[in-house]
């Protein structure tokens, strides 16, 4: 069976989600597009998640994005339907193929939906026991070569194969958030994996213009191996912070440097807001677990969510309240756990905070500034020459970041998790929108 | 005709900012201005340079697809809306796709030609940031024959109609000469931007703009032989001036220094319905600049400044041939040479042209009679250039599609 051949019926699984509905979103598109080709064919695109209520948002955003994805391929699409003679202008073709996208998708709550599907992506919750229990079922329903793709970012996949009895069908497939603009997908292969998935895996990463990066089947693989050693770090560098600063002014100082003196997309605590602070405790819960390292642990992040200080995002895209509270995306308040409730900051509060950090090493530029710039490069090797030399409690907590960073990332390489340190920078850059890898001489 | 049976005066020019990303304070996902603001804004730019309104005759409005972008016909209607002394008074919409503006130039010179009216208050305009660049592209679309090439063109139509232009021109010229001529056009457009509040590449920070102009063509998103930097972006805004006859400058309490005298001007025609004859070559623009030519006893060596209709940076080097500043063919060495620049043999687009101002295509015409009123008054500000004593004419090009309605107009400074 190709490429196309499995695409005819595929199915999402926790297609409301936002991984799953991006997900849902890119298959779509390839999908329409192969029955624009071969219109008399069948094409089902099973979008399955147990909540019935947020299936109509999922519709309302897939229409959305399919709409993005056609504008943008407008000059493909003209050709794709050249025998239309009904359709002229961009608009009739961009609705055309919206509604051949749309008429392809069923949404339901049903798992049987997927019994004829060639591939399932699987996308929901990070939880171990209830993706056994969902890949069991599919697994009894489905045919013995369907392929499965799993979404974790954490739980190793050669684990779960043998836990579901897949004999080699699974393969970990992390997309990046939000999947229909980020490049990245990491891939791990476990050793057991049936070859002709390694081939598919391969082939669909091209077809989708993913840029892949493989991974060692090694729970957390390379975007959390980093990411969660790199949000505890910061999280320690609080707790030093705050006898001085308070726990709240400790939160803004690590999120400010991390985002302003390292010029990353965003702070620290808020890409952990981004990402979920209860998903954040889960993955470092399966990350504890399977490589025994009681490291992978956070005091602070346990109390919050006890706290049901969650994060997250809402279906538009937008920042639900985690460390830090959001207006239109910018954080306008601090979360004070002893207190239970937010800090403003406030011009007072800010600047003298502000001041304590001190000003920013000379040749800064912001990270939305440098990320069309062609002599990005050189500034940013300027810039942290700079950095290197300032001194100021920013500078200093930067440095010390950008040398724990690249230790997490050399560790990552010497431990086999990742391939190489070029991978390592690869899924940074690519899947965190970061301007330079960990792997860096800046430091 | 040869020469017009009376002098037509022109004065009061205004334009609008030319609206559109670019610009700092634009973000498409907020509210902006509709077509309204902007007539009125330039309406009443242009009559708060005279004396009393009410000796205002009529009114003439270019646009070209107001229909589409805004849902929005009718516009004569507006002239009342803009001072209350247009009500009941003659009202005409002229459409002529991007010459819509040059058209409501000669609509409004012809009106006082036939002694129907003694001043006329000429405006175009255009808002186009109503739809996304893929779908404003249908709507400009159009400009071509939509019954005989639009479901065989591309997504980007009329980019792509140029961008054939510029490839027949690679073939023809030389590759490397002409590409890099339109690079420098473009850097020229933008460096007069920058001095021009009013232009949408007013903002413009790019730092090497040559290195820009010549990022390669992506024909899977875009064109074939050029990219965006080769084209005018999305506009919205307006422009004005009133036309008048000697007595109508009286009226109107304008001195004549304050004035530009319409010299001549020529109007040219070619057949939708086909392709242009020879893609390295503007014949209707050529045409037209060559019966004003005609009419006034002109001929290119006589013009000092030029405005020209640089939809695209490959238009405004054939352009420049169109005009007769360079033979067939030597469009991209005169350019090379930088005798289009401010301080050089004819100054062309010195408030940044298409590329540069922006192009709120069915006012453009407008907006270029407005600057080269501006020029040749010596109220250009920043963009100001030297006009040779001895070549005191200016010379316009509004052109519409692909080289199909051509509007051409000369000025001097009134006497």
């Amino acid at each position: 069976m190709n490429l196309d051949e499995r695409l005819e019926n595929v199915s999402v699984l926790g297609a409301a989600g936002k991984m799953g509905s991006g997900i849902a979103v890119l298959i779509a598109s390839e999908m329409a597009k192969l029955k624009i080709k071969n219109p008399d064919k069948l094409y089902r695109l099973n979008l399955i998640d147990v909540n019935e209520k947020v299936l109509d948002g999922l519709l309302a955003y897939i229409k959305a994005q399919i709409t993005k994805v056609a504008e943008k391929s407008t000059v493909f699409l003209r050709s794709a339907y050249a025998d239309r003679a009904d359709l002229v202008e961009n608009r009739e073709i961009i609705d055309a193929f919206v509604y051949d996208a749309f008429s392809l998708l069923r949404p339901g709550t049903d798992l049987g939906a997927a019994k004829n599907s060639k591939v399932v992506f699987e996308a929901i919750i990070e939880d171990e026991n209830i993706k056994a229990k969902v890949l069991t079922e599919l697994n009894n329903l489905c045919s013995k070569d369907t392929f499965f793709l799993t979404n974790t970012s954490s739980i190793p996949i050669g684990f779960l194969d043998k836990r579901v009895e897949l004999s080699g069908r699974l393969i970990g497939y992390h997309f990046y958030n939000p999947p229909v603009v980020q490049k990245l997908v990491e891939v791990i292969t476990p050793s057991t994996a049936n070859k002709e998935l390694i081939e598919f895996s391969t082939e669909l990463g091209k077809r989708l213009r993913k840029k892949l990066v493989p991974a060692n089947d090694i729970s957390g693989f390379i975007g959390n191996g980093h990411f969660m050693r790199d949000g505890l770090h910061a999280i320690g560098e609080v707790e030093k912070l705050k006898g001085e600063h308070s726990l709240p002014g400790g939160i803004y100082i690590m999120n400010r440097v991390s985002q302003d003196f390292l010029i990353r997309p965003m702070g620290i605590f808020q890409l952990i807001d981004y990402v979920g602070v209860d998903v954040f405790q889960c993955i470092l819960n399966v990350m504890r677990t399977h490589l025994g390292d009681e490291s992978l642990k956070s005091e602070l992040i346990d109390r919050l969510v006890e706290k049901k200080v969650f994060g997250g995002q809402r279906p538009d895209g937008s920042q639900k309240d985690g460390f830090l509270k959001y207006e239109k995306n910018r954080p306008v308040a601090v979360y004070d756990i002893e207190k239970g409730e937010y800090i403003a900051i406030e011009e007072n509060w800010k600047e003298n905070l502000d001041s304590k950090i001190g000003d920013l090493p000379e040749g800064f530029n912001p990270w939305k500034k440098l990320l069309t710039d062609p002599k990005k490069g050189d500034k940013l090797s300027s810039y942290f020459e700079n950095l290197k030399k300032a001194d100021t409690l920013g500078a200093e907590l930067a440095r010390t970041y950008l040398a724990r960073s690249k230790e997490i990332a050399k560790e990552l390489v010497s431990s086999g998790v990742a391939k190489s340190e070029d991978d390592v920078n690869a899924v940074l850059t690519n899947g965190f929108y970061w301007l330079y890898g960990p792997i860096n001489d800046y430091i | 005709m040869k020469k017009l049976r009376k002098t037509v005066f022109v004065i009061a020019g205004y334009n609008t900012v030319s609206f559109g990303s670019g610009r700092k304070e634009f973000h498409p996902k907020k509210p902006r201005p509709g077509l309204e603001h902007y007539v009125k804004e330039a309406g009443k730019g242009a009559i708060g340079q005279v004396n009393d309104v009410k000796n205002i005759d009529e009114g003439v409005i270019g646009n070209f697809m107001a229909a589409r972008f805004n849902r929005q016909g009718n516009l004569p209607g507006f002239f009342p809306m803009i001072d209350e002394s247009f009500l009941y008074k003659p009202a005409t919409r002229v459409e002529g796709a991007c010459a819509s503006g040059g058209l409501a130039l000669v609509f409004s010179i012809k009106t006082i030609l036939a002694d129907l009216a003694d001043t006329v208050l000429s405006i175009g305009v255009e808002v186009q940031n109503t739809v996304k660049s893929i779908y404003g592209a249908d709507i400009l679309g159009g400009a071509g024959h939509y019954a005989g090439e639009r479901k065989q063109g591309h997504a980007y139509f009329f980019p792509s109609k140029f961008s054939d232009r510029a490839g027949a021109c690679f073939e023809k010229f030389g590759k490397d000469k002409v590409r890099e001529a339109m690079s420098l056009w473009y850097v020229q457009a933008i460096k007069n931007a920058r001095k021009n509040p009013k232009a949408q590449e007013y903002h413009n920070s790019i730092e090497d703009l040559y290195a820009a102009a010549m990022t390669p063509p992506n024909p899977k998103v875009f064109c074939e032989y050029i990219n965006v930097y080769d084209c005018s972006k999305v506009s919205d805004g307006a422009s004005a001036l009133i036309f008048a006859s000697e007595e109508g400058l009286k009226k109107l309490g304008v001195s004549k220094k304050d004035a530009c005298e319409v010299v001549s001007f020529g109007q040219s025609e070619g057949d939708l319905t086909s392709p242009p004859p020879d893609l390295t070559k503007l014949d209707t623009s050529q045409r037209a600049v060559n019966l004003a030519y005609e009419r006034a006893g002109l001929s290119s060596k006589d013009i000092g400044v030029a405005e020209v209709h640089d939809c695209f940076t490959i238009s405004g080097l054939l352009s420049v041939e169109a005009a007769g500043f360079a033979e067939y063919g030597e469009g991209a060495e005169f350019v090379k040479a930088g005798k289009t620049n401010p301080d050089s043999e004819i100054p062309t687009n010195a408030t940044g042209g298409l590329v540069g101002f922006g192009h709120y295509t069915g006012g453009t015409g407008v907006r270029q009679a407005v600057d080269l009123l501006h020029q040749l008054t010596g109220k250009a500000e920043d963009c100001q250039v030297k006009i040779d004593p001895n070549r005191p004419y200016g010379l316009m090009i509004s052109m519409g599609g692909n080289d199909k309605t051509v509007a051409a107009m000369i000025l001097k400074k009134a006497a």
